[in-house]
């Protein structure tokens, strides 16, 4: 019914456990949006629950809705039947090839980069005899991340798919650390593959109207995302980051998120690290036994009787070193499927930095709130509740007239109005975060449930084949030297 | 059921002890009944009998350690049992150290110059760090000395050798080695072989064959054994960090629910493959490194009385040489030349036989040993792929079992 084609095969199951877990046909074996795992318990908190208690806020009538900001769709409906429209499922997405490309860039400097072919072919799933045609386009590295860029900004709520790393990392020393070894951009190719795949199927993020001229049209999509504006608003975004945040009242669920990113992170840094360390050691094992090969050859020379069992014994040997080789080419893979998930931590913790920021926000306003009509009760009923200098100035200077009065609480009130609007919209936009958030962070766990244990079952199963090739070789030599 | 048991005590006494109550170095108790690791060994070596009847039975066990006042060493039981005539009984049992080894080896290399004595362990491991009171050095030597032994007992002339009954029997040898000493003096020239002085023609092809394949060999062992020494040397390095991967699953178990479990499994399964590559290369530094310094040793023996052979074939050139260009004088080849010539014959015929032996002996010491390792390794790499197996199940969806 649906087909997706990516080359990769690690990365494709993958995909498609993430698709089949919500579509219709999909395995029962996951637990579906309504049953998150146990392990989650902070995350299963009414998802509603307002940021801060307060008194404005409590009179709101819940249904009512701000109005809604085309950029910021934090409140989008996402039923699980979207699933349904998903692109990935109308659309096969490939990136076939990978080119090594010399062109000028902006300040007219000589630079060499490596574009990607993209195809895409719409799948018509009634009449499948006939193929549609495929539609292809080139994008290097720096429009991907333009995209992906454009996606953090436009769906903060969205924990966005990441892009496989810049420059090598996290590598064993015979793999070549430099971004145009041909090893290198070939694991990048399906890298890119798989963040196109994990958009195109993602409920909200595949119905986005950038990603799919991305996908679709070559000219002009550049200007088409820097109209959008998100730039600015990224701009601003960064700004406030920058800001120390003093949030009063943090929400324990995205604290505990955060903590989580950050130990996620670094245990898989950790981890990438010794893997690449252990890598290294199994392959100076397995090639020094490759001397033996030699050897033995050069010594069976010498022998009569031993002579061709030493010889052929040392045939294995040469196969036994050489067989590290792929091994440990397999291996990268796995190592690529942890690294999305280094990434994927930065990408939880955007979402509980957006929320921190939006939760500041709030908290300011309603800060600005009490102090306006803390001010306004002031000037009505003449009391100062607390000394202000604004009191002291009025007992120096004399009373005002009460017209001036009158003038001043009306602006007040009239503040106090708009403030409480804001502040009502604020918390709407609050909730649907965090609601909306938390969609997706639960989406998103049971994705990482799923590939990670899949990541480890191929690993296993990688060890395992490892050894049996291991007893294969050492069987076939044991033959060899029992013949001597 | 016994025979189990007593392994078990011989496991235990094996190990190296402490004797500190006996200063002198000649322990008095040596009457324990044969232990069943000497009993092992019989059966072992009944098996490659080959027809022939085998008479004499050695075995090297029990190292105990001697703390005096000037010097500290190691002391080894020395076993016999035998029903050959020239044993006033049928089994003995002594204390020996190194240095009598040692004695022994200079003894037969003395008295049988035309055969291939046995190599001893060197005197000092090669690395020079290693504790020579480790217990790992001591059941390395102890084996090697054991090997030494079992090689002469084999031998159907060293086997006979008056010095080496002495050394299996004797209470107190350091008296016999006094009184050696005194008769080696006096018989002076006959036993000692002239060195030098004269030089060879031309070697015979076929020690010349002997010779050349012996340095190639020892060539192609050196290299092995470096081979091993490095792959050795990886595996502990590949251990080292094997040890910091699989604790990091365990820490990322930690931070997971639902991935706690296979987390932690792939932890533990990566602690049973460490467990496994350390009994590798224990094995490997154990059984398979000595052997080869073995044959390093015993081949740089073989080049020792390829040497001697030569020395005595060039003795009875270079007297043929005098007698020719004195022949017109005396027309009669003398006595002395004949008996030179005899004395290359029988080296010849002694060191061909010894040589043979020595390639079947090589040849079948290889083959188990090369075996051994590839059996070492398939072990290995079994206790791996039990590992991993078992832990698939832990991975996979256990669907609807909540």
């Amino acid at each position: 019914m649906y087909a997706i084609i990516a080359r990769a095969v690690h990365f494709r199951s993958r995909i498609q456990g993430c698709l089949s877990s919500k579509g219709p046909g999909g395995r029962p074996a996951l637990n579906g949006l309504g049953a998150p795992e146990p392990a989650s318990a902070p995350a299963r908190r009414e998802a509603a629950e307002p940021l801060i208690p307060m008194e404005s806020s409590e009179a709101e009538p819940s249904e009512s809705r701000p109005e809604e900001d085309g950029a910021a769709p934090c409140s989008e409906p996402q039923p699980p039947d979207t699933m349904e429209d998903c692109l990935a499922k109308k659309m096969e997405i490939t990136v076939s090839e990978a080119e090594k490309r010399t062109g000028r860039n902006a300040m007219n400097m000589q630079e060499t980069y490596t574009a990607y072919l993209i195809e895409t072919r719409a799948v018509e799933s009634q009449n499948e005899g006939q193929c549609s045609p495929v539609d292809s386009l080139w994008r290097r590295y720096s429009e991907f991340e333009l995209l992906r860029n454009y996606l953090l900004v436009t769906y903060p709520h969205i924990v966005v798919p990441p892009l496989p790393e810049k420059r090598a990392d996290f590598v064993w020393h015979k793999l070549s650390a430099d971004n145009m070894d041909p090893d290198f951009v070939e694991r990048r190719r399906i890298g890119l593959e798989n963040f196109l795949l994990r958009v195109a199927s993602h409920p909200v993020l595949c119905q986005d109207k950038i990603f799919y001229s991305f996908l679709t049209q070559e000219g002009g999509w550049k200007e088409m995302v820097n109209e959008t504006g998100f730039q600015l608003k990224a701009d601003s975004r960064l700004k406030a980051l920058n800001a120390t945040f003093r949030v009063k009242n943090p929400d324990k669920r995205f604290t505990e998120l955060k903590h989580y990113s950050d130990e996620l992170q670094s245990v898989i840094s950790h981890l990438l690290r010794v893997r690449a360390r252990v890598a290294d050691r199994l392959y100076g094992v397995y090639k020094v036994h490759g001397n033996y090969g030699r050897v033995f050859s050069e010594w069976s020379a010498i022998e009569k009787e031993m002579g061709d069992g030493l010889q052929s014994a040392g045939h294995h040997m040469d196969v036994y070193a050489a067989s590290i080789d792929d091994i440990l080419e397999e291996e990268e893979h796995y190592a690529d499927q942890l690294k999305e998930y280094l990434f994927y931590a930065e990408a939880l913790r955007a979402v509980c930095r957006k929320h921190e920021l939006m939760q500041y926000d709030l908290e300011m306003a309603a800060q600005d709130l009490t102090s306006k009509k803390q001010q306004c009760e002031e000037l009505a009923t003449g009391t100062m509740r607390t000394f202000s200098l604004k009191g002291m100035t009025s007992k120096l200077f004399g009373q005002e007239t009460p017209e001036q009065r009158e003038a001043k609480i009306k602006v007040l009130e009239e503040q106090i109005q708009e403030g409480e609007e804001q502040l009502k919209s604020k918390n709407l936009e609050g909730r649907d975060f965090v609601k909306s958030a938390w969609a997706d962070i639960e989406r998103f766990k049971e994705q990482k449930n799923r590939d990670l244990k899949e990541a480890l079952i191929s690993y296993a199963v990688m060890q395992i084949s490892m050894c049996k090739k291991g007893i294969q070789v050492w069987t076939n030599a044991k033959e060899c030297f029992s013949k001597m | 059921m016994e025979v189990l048991l007593d392994l078990d005590l011989e496991w235990n006494s094996s190990r190296l002890k402490l004797d500190l109550s006996l200063p002198n170095g000649t322990p008095v108790d040596t009457s324990s009944p044969a232990s069943s690791s000497s009993l092992l060994n019989r059966l072992q070596l009944d098996d490659d009998l080959d027809g022939e009847t085998r008479d004499l039975f050695v075995t090297v066990d029990d190292p105990k350690k001697h703390v005096c006042t000037m010097e500290t060493y190691i002391t080894y039981r020395v076993t016999t049992k035998t029903t050959r005539a020239e044993f006033d009984l049928p089994e003995y049992s002594v204390r020996r150290r190194y240095q009598d080894f040692d004695w022994l080896r200079n003894k037969l290399e003395e008295s049988q110059p035309t055969h291939l004595i046995p190599p001893l362990p060197e005197k000092f491991v090669v690395k020079g760090v290693v504790d020579r009171f480790s217990e790992e050095f001591v059941e390395t030597r102890r084996k090697a000395l054991d090997k030494f032994l079992k090689r002469i007992t084999d031998h159907p002339v060293l086997s006979f050798n008056e010095h080496f009954s002495v050394f299996l029997t004797a209470k107190d040898l350091n008296a016999y080695k006094k009184q050696g000493m005194a008769l080696l003096s006096k018989m002076g020239e006959s036993v000692k072989y002239v060195t030098g002085g004269y030089k060879l023609r031309s070697r015979p092809l076929e020690f010349a064959a002997i010779g050349e394949y012996l340095d190639t060999f020892s060539l192609k062992l050196g290299t092995i054994d470096r081979i091993a020494q490095r792959i050795i040397k990886e595996q502990l390095e590949y251990l080292v960090e094997l040890r910091e991967y699989g604790p990091v699953y365990s820490t990322w178990g930690g931070l997971e629910v639902e991935l706690s479990e296979p987390l932690e499994g792939v932890s533990a399964c990566i602690g049973n493959c460490c467990t496994a590559l350390e009994e590798l290369s224990e094995d490997m530094t154990e059984d398979f490194l000595p052997v080869l310094r073995e044959y390093m040793l015993y081949s740089e023996s073989m080049k020792n009385v390829l040497k001697k052979r030569d020395q005595v074939q060039a003795e009875y050139e270079a007297k043929l040489e005098a007698v020719a260009l004195k022949k017109e004088d005396r027309p009669k080849v003398p006595t002395d030349v004949e008996k030179c010539q005899d004395r290359v014959e029988c080296f010849n015929a002694d060191l061909k036989a010894d040589m043979e032996r020595w390639q079947n002996n090589k040849r079948q010491d290889f083959r188990q040993l090369l075996m051994g390792m590839a059996d070492k390794n398939i072990q290995y790499y079994e206790k791996c792929l039990t590992a991993w197996e078992s832990i698939i199940p832990l991975l996979q969806d256990k669907p609807e079992t909540k």
